[in-house]
């Protein structure tokens, strides 16, 4: 039989029952909406996370002080004092880094920020000139602190759009006055809005001399990163090895298990979340899986009853000429066309929410969510639905391939 | 010519160990063109032998040649294609699909065939011409009166071009005036167009319109004898 008239064969017994159809095919398109979804959401956080360590810049080269932390939980480097003053001395040293063309450390402080009956707690960095290099920050009025006020202690601050906009409102915010701890600094510069490019939200920042900070806010002398800036792409690797050396020299240590600082590219860290990331996805997608077995299970199970009921008609068709292989290609059809139909709704079921969630994740959490149609997805679901289909509807389609014609026809 | 050669044919069913002789050796042969009637009451082996000679069951000994061929040196594809092309079959359920149209319902045989999809309407629109239905081409099946379902049947076995019509109780749920016009539409077929048909009847009254009537008893042929008083057009002739 040509295959034009199998298949409108099997989609007219498809559509003799239609509810049936519609119930029986379900399962399948539970299991492809699941899957797209997990697919494409796993895409979209990949991608903001990715897109957030890329923020930190792709030269970029970040010392932690403290041991390699054994996890996210491990806030160990908060804490450690293995970087200090003498250490950013050795790092800055050009014999010691001739690849590196900034060296800037970092500390992180979260304290209020007063100005007049305003009273404000964003987070707070203690930071270099170079800190506007480093992570592309522009100044819409004022202009970013100096070395010369790093050197000098100067309390400066420079603030974020939305610091500007909580205690400032709509009145002028540079060259006012505000209070950090028992300190005072004047506002010499306020950031562009930058929404959050990275994992630092710099629209709800202050940024101060780090000098200032250890003197007058933190108190502590070490620090909680230090960012190095290789001159290329290509030197990342070598400028990691040299602040090993670097590092291990000053500290004596011979030992690399021993190391009490922790050295990190975003490229290391960008391939290690995207592994978690295609890891989480694929046993997320293969717990959706489960359902489509569910349901080619049912597929199967309505097919039986199918091939039961239209047992005479079976005889009938064999009466009339068909043979065994074009029997089991009718019920064969009918099983591929039952699940390839759930697996298109449940792309588009599947996408359509993607899509949903990507316009409440930006509107309601403030995150560059973006949505992508998950094409490779949509095959593969398409795919995985038809071979269920194939794979669950060959038993009942040989048990009509297998009846007899005239037992068939004298079937009550 | 002969097209139907049956020569010792047997039946033995086995249920658990229990053997049961539905056809217990029988010999006959059939022209091409003739209008046979098979008779005999429950029992006597006429469906057997009508699914044996339509190809729709197997026998277990002697021996049936169909157009001067044994049929045992066919495999079950080509069963089925002699089913398709040289065969048409009139039940008596009927056996339409209830929720296709008379169109959809006669093509069915063209479906399994190897004629041009281009000839398929043609030769399906022909048919329902034959047997007096185009004015309901459209309509579902569930939707025709006993009579005309029977006549949709008729049109799906000619659609084909068959050799053989073979009609198992065709007339068997209609009422007699509908049965009358079906048999007289199986006669003319015959009488016109030559197919060879092969009737199972109970009923003497619609045996008559054929040529020959082969009474079956037990399995076996009881008689094998021209009609004398047959009918065509429903009336009886001396022959």
């Amino acid at each position: 039989m040509k295959l034009r008239y199998s298949i409108k064969t099997a989609l007219t017994g498809l559509r003799t029952h239609k509810s049936r159809s519609a119930l029986t095919i379900l399962g399948i398109v539970i299991g492809i909406t699941s899957i797209i979804l997990i697919m494409s959401l796993g895409a979209g956080a990949k991608d903001l996370i990715l897109g957030q360590v890329e923020g930190l810049g792709a030269k970029n080269v970040i010392v932690l002080p403290g041991r390699e932390p054994s996890g996210a939980s491990d806030l160990a480097s908060l804490y450690a004092d293995s970087l200090k003053e003498r250490e950013l001395t050795a790092l800055k040293n050009k014999n010691n880094l001739p690849n590196a063309v900034n060296v800037m450390p970092i500390i992180f402080g979260s304290e209020n920020a007063v100005y007049q009956n305003e009273i404000y707690k964003p987070s707070l960095f203690g930071s270099g000139e170079s800190m506007a290099g480093l992570f592309d920050l522009k100044t819409d009025k004022g202009f970013f602190f100096t070395d010369e006020d790093v050197k000098s202690k100067s309390a400066v601050a420079v603030i974020g759009d939305k610091v500007r906009d909580k205690l400032f409102g709509q009145s002028q915010a540079l060259g006012e006055k505000i209070r950090i701890k028992n300190t005072t600094f004047r506002v010499v510069g306020i950031l562009i809005k930058k929404g959050q490019g990275s994992f630092i939200d710099f629209d709800d920042s202050i940024i101060i001399p780090y000098t200032t900070m250890q003197q007058y806010v933190v108190g502590t002398k070490y620090f909680q990163r230090v960012v190095v800036e290789a001159d290329s792409e290509n030197n990342i690797e070598a400028v990691a090895t040299d602040i090993k050396k670097t590092l291990r020299d000053l500290h004596n240590i011979t030992d690399s298990d021993k190391d009490d600082f922790f050295v990190s590219t975003p490229a290391e860290v960008a391939d290690k979340l995207g592994t978690i990331f295609n890891t989480l996805t694929i046993f997320l997608t293969a717990i959706a899986a489960i359902s489509l077995i569910v349901g080619g299970i049912g597929i199967m199970n309505i097919m039986l009853v199918s091939v039961t009921e239209r047992t005479k008609e079976i005889g009938l068709r064999k009466a009339l000429g068909a043979t065994d292989v074009e029997v089991l290609t009718q019920f064969l059809l009918e099983a591929v066309i039952l699940t390839g139909l759930g697996g298109i709704i449940g792309i588009i079921l599947g996408s359509g929410l993607a899509f949903l969630a990507s316009v409440i994740i930006n509107k309601f959490a403030g995150l560059a969510w973006t949505f992508t149609f998950p094409y490779g997805a949509a095959i593969l679901g398409l795919i995985v639905s038809s071979l269920v289909g194939l794979v669950f509807g060959i038993y009942p389609a040989r048990q009509a391939a297998r009846k007899s014609p005239m037992e068939a026809l004298r079937y009550e | 010519m002969e097209i139907i050669e049956v020569k010792n044919l047997a039946k033995v069913y086995n249920n658990g160990g229990v053997e049961t002789r539905a056809l217990n050796g029988v010999t006959f042969n059939i022209r091409k063109g003739e209008f046979v009637a098979i008779m005999g009451p429950s029992g006597s082996g006429k469906s057997t032998l009508l699914q044996i000679l339509g190809l729709l069951d197997d026998y277990s000994h002697g021996g049936f040649h169909f157009n001067g061929q044994d049929i045992k040196s066919y495999n079950s594809s080509e069963v089925a294609k002699i089913r398709n092309e040289k065969m048409g079959f009139v039940f008596q359920a009927f056996n339409l699909l209830p929720k296709s149209t008379v169109l959809e319902n006669v093509k069915l045989p063209l479906l399994y065939s190897d004629r041009p999809e281009s000839d398929w309407d043609k030769l399906a629109t022909e048919a329902i011409e034959a047997v007096g239905l185009s004015h309901r081409i459209n309509h579902e099946a569930n939707q025709l009166s006993g009579g005309e379902k029977q006549r949709v049947a008729i049109a799906r076995a000619l659609v084909n071009q068959p050799e053989v019509i073979f009609a198992d109780e065709p007339t068997g749920n209609l009422d007699s005036k509908s049965g009358q016009a079906i048999i007289e539409i199986i006669q003319k077929l015959n009488q016109e167009k030559n197919h060879t048909i092969i009737l199972i009847t109970h009923e003497t009254y619609t045996a008559e319109y054929a040529e020959r009537i082969i009474r079956l008893l037990d399995g076996k042929i009881e008689s094998d004898v021209k009609v004398e008083n047959r009918k065509l057009d429903g009336k009886s002739f001396v022959k």
